[in-house]
């Protein structure tokens, strides 16, 4: 087996930060803030950069080492945000890294792409031609495919109306049958699993499948860790830009799984990982059940409130605040939003968000994403909070505990014979 | 197996490698973009006649009509009318240049190909343009009995230069635009100003011999002067200090501008 991608040293910095609120990005802006910048230079010249003080700097992968061999099903994972995007950017080419370098061995291309560059006004058979070419195929590649790529859409009878008047269901089968016949060395599947219908997820994973057993290389990103361990050997796990871990794919996810609870354990006043202006702190999230506080397991069927206590000293303008919960597959199952109830919050409280009906989640794991907004502006949001679980609970209310292959909600029912 | 290396800074000669490995993408793009233009008008390529056309109407009744400029014994219409094509070709290019990367950012966020070919392809299209139009000279020369002599041979090369131009100018603008969109809203305006700083409307003889060279720096004016110089025979001659000025601005415009493209280029995704 011979290594197919060899990434060395391979970092990406991004300029965020303070420059960004002065500095947007306007000709106008630019020249005004070159201005200033030159004036405080000869004012003193001595005086420390304050551009650079000004600048900060953001490493989205720093010292990224890896090899994949060639048939390797590899899985990225890691949190929104750790920096998995960015390396798929730069294995696909997108963008350049700042550092180090990879060698890639064969064709590169990615299912995220369905669809790029369809034109809407060209028929169905134009934008095949035209899709196939940019996502790298020859024109004779296109022609000796282009019989099976229209039988696999399914859209013979629509071949020569133009792609706008295309349901969205048929423009997505098209554009996944020119992705899906461009044959790559390395197939690169970046969260498709959020896109698209139950059809078109199992099509993907379908294709990922079929490719591997090719003897081709599959490079998977993903929420959805049981499809990792399941479609993937080996795994790696990338954390703040930096790679902490690569093995067996069934190690990776359970390190991972083990760091979202630490993370998740951890005192939220100390998180770094929050957004927002910060002038809001959220300071502690907790569930409450109708009778017991600060629980971490429910049963289906609980009367539960969520609570979640704040600082805004600094802020200005009235607060509200959202509450997301997120299934295994990071689906977003409930959302809820304070100014449904318009409150005049204090300065610093405790806001509590009483859900009026029994909670009938399916079991498993939740996350809880919490937000508020000051004005509305993002003041803090801090990822997966609170982790809590659910477990069965005598939903039938029969005695009878529910089997696993449970839909995602569970709504209490009854049923009986119309008579007529 | 052809192997790739993705680092910082690419080399310019693997700039090239790529160009050449993609020049079939270059092709479709250039064939979306004619396929496009037309679709869904009823009268289509008819269009490309029809703007000449009228811009030709108008600008001979205000320069030569209302403002009367000498037109040194050549039909007005037909002095304007060999202006008209290469600045259309010109303006053409460079409003769909400038503005082609942020009309295909879905494309350039999410697949690698060499980020110069899609406002050069955008060339192609006022080049096939241009062609169709250039109908309208031939139909208006036959109709005044005025027939080209031996220096039409040339008109491939004022082509080429008129390319060179816009496409210089084009790639400058497309690569500002990805950041300042302030482009946006300045190259609708130097078109039109354009128009008139370029001698469209009037032979450049109506500047006086002092401001010529001067003059030449709006490469343009080279390029326009040399149209009229290979079409209307042996009436109009060429400036030759300006035209010189012009082609050596023409091709430092397109290397600056394809040199400054090459090296914002790797940027485009994380700003666009």
């Amino acid at each position: 087996m011979s290594t197919v991608i060899k990434a060395e040293d391979l970092g990406k910095k991004y300029i965020i930060g303070h420059r960004k609120l002065r500095y947007r990005g306007s000709l106008r802006d630019a020249v005004t803030h070159t201005a200033r910048a030159t004036w405080q230079r000869i004012r003193h010249p001595l005086s420390p950069n304050r551009e650079s003080l000004d600048l900060e700097e953001l490493w989205a992968l720093k010292d990224v080492n890896f090899e994949v061999q060639q048939g390797d099903r590899i899985g990225i994972i890691g949190r929104n945000g750790a920096g998995k995007s960015t390396l798929l950017k730069i294995l696909s080419r997108i963008t350049e890294p700042t550092t180090g370098r990879v060698h890639i061995k064969g064709r590169v291309s990615s299912l995220l792409e369905v669809g790029t560059g369809f034109h809407p006004e060209l028929s169905g058979r134009e934008n095949i031609f035209l899709n196939g070419a940019i996502l790298g195929m020859t024109r004779q590649e296109i022609k000796r495919k282009f019989d099976e790529i229209v039988a696999f859409a399914d859209l013979e009878k629509f071949l020569d109306t133009p792609v706008k008047r295309y349901s969205s269901g048929m423009y997505v089968r098209l554009a996944f049958a020119v992705a899906a016949h461009l044959e790559p060395e390395i197939l690169i599947v970046d969260e498709v699993l959020a896109v698209g219908d139950v059809a078109f997820q199992k099509k993907c994973l379908g294709k990922m499948d079929e490719v591997a057993k090719a003897g081709r290389t599959v490079l998977f990103v993903s929420h959805n860790m049981a499809a990792v361990s399941a479609l993937c050997k080996s795994g790696v796990l990338i954390e703040e830009g930096r790679l902490v871990e690569k093995g067996e794919a069934d190690d990776v996810v359970r390190t991972y799984l083990r760091v979202l609870e630490n993370k998740a354990s951890e005192p939220i006043q100390h998180r770094k990982d929050r957004g927002g202006n910060q002038s809001v702190q959220i300071l502690d999230i907790w569930v409450d059940r109708s009778n017991s506080d600060r629980v971490s397991t429910l049963k289906c069927g609980d009367q539960i409130s969520i609570k979640l206590s704040y600082d805004a000293n600094q802020a200005e303008g009235p607060l509200s605040f959202v509450i997301n919960v997120y299934n295994e597959l990071n689906q977003r199952v409930l959302g809820f939003h304070s100014d449904k109830n318009p409150v005049a919050w204090p300065q610093a409280g405790v806001a509590q968000c009483d859900l009026c009906e029994p909670l009938h989640l399916r079991p498993g794991r939740y996350g809880v994403n919490a937000a508020v907004f000051s004005n509305g502006a993002l003041a803090d949001h801090v990822p997966n909070a609170l982790i809590f679980e659910v477990v069965d609970g005598d939903f039938c209310g029969a005695g009878r505990l529910p089997n696993k292959n449970q839909p995602m909600f569970l709504v209490p029912n009854k049923w009986g014979l119309v008579r007529r | 197996m052809d192997e790739i290396i993705i680092e910082p800074n690419k080399t310019l000669k693997r700039c090239w490698q790529e160009l050449w490995a993609y020049r079939e993408l270059f092709y479709f793009l250039a064939w979306k973009d004619i396929l496009a233009r037309y679709k869904q008008t009823v009268i289509g390529i008819a269009w490309s006649v029809i703007r000449p056309l009228l811009s030709m109407v108008i600008l001979s009744i205000i320069f030569g009509g209302i403002a009367k400029l000498p037109s040194d014994n050549i039909p007005y219409p037909i002095l304007v009318c060999a202006a008209i094509l290469p600045w259309q070709f010109f303006s053409n290019t460079l409003g769909v240049s400038g503005n082609s990367l942020i009309s295909n950012r879905n494309m350039i966020t999410k697949v690698y190909f060499p980020r110069i070919i899609i406002p050069s392809a955008a060339m192609v299209v006022s080049l096939v343009d241009f062609l169709i139009s250039f109908v309208i000279l031939l139909c208006s020369m036959l109709w005044y009995g005025f027939y080209p002599n031996w220096k039409v041979i040339v008109l491939p090369l004022l082509l080429l230069l008129a390319a060179l131009t816009s496409l210089g100018v084009g790639y400058w603008i497309a690569s500002l635009n990805v950041k300042y969109r302030d482009f946006h809203h300045i190259v609708p305006f130097m078109i039109r100003f354009g128009l008139y700083a370029s001698p469209v409307g009037f032979s450049s003889n109506v500047v006086p011999e002092k401001w010529r060279l001067l003059y030449s720096l709006n490469p343009m004016v080279g390029v326009i002067d040399g149209f009229r110089w290979a079409l209307l025979g042996k009436e109009v001659s060429l400036y030759p200090p300006g035209f010189l000025l012009s082609i050596g601005l023409a091709i430092m415009l397109f290397i600056t501008g394809a040199l400054f493209f090459t090296k914002t280029e790797r940027k485009f995704a994380d700003i666009i």
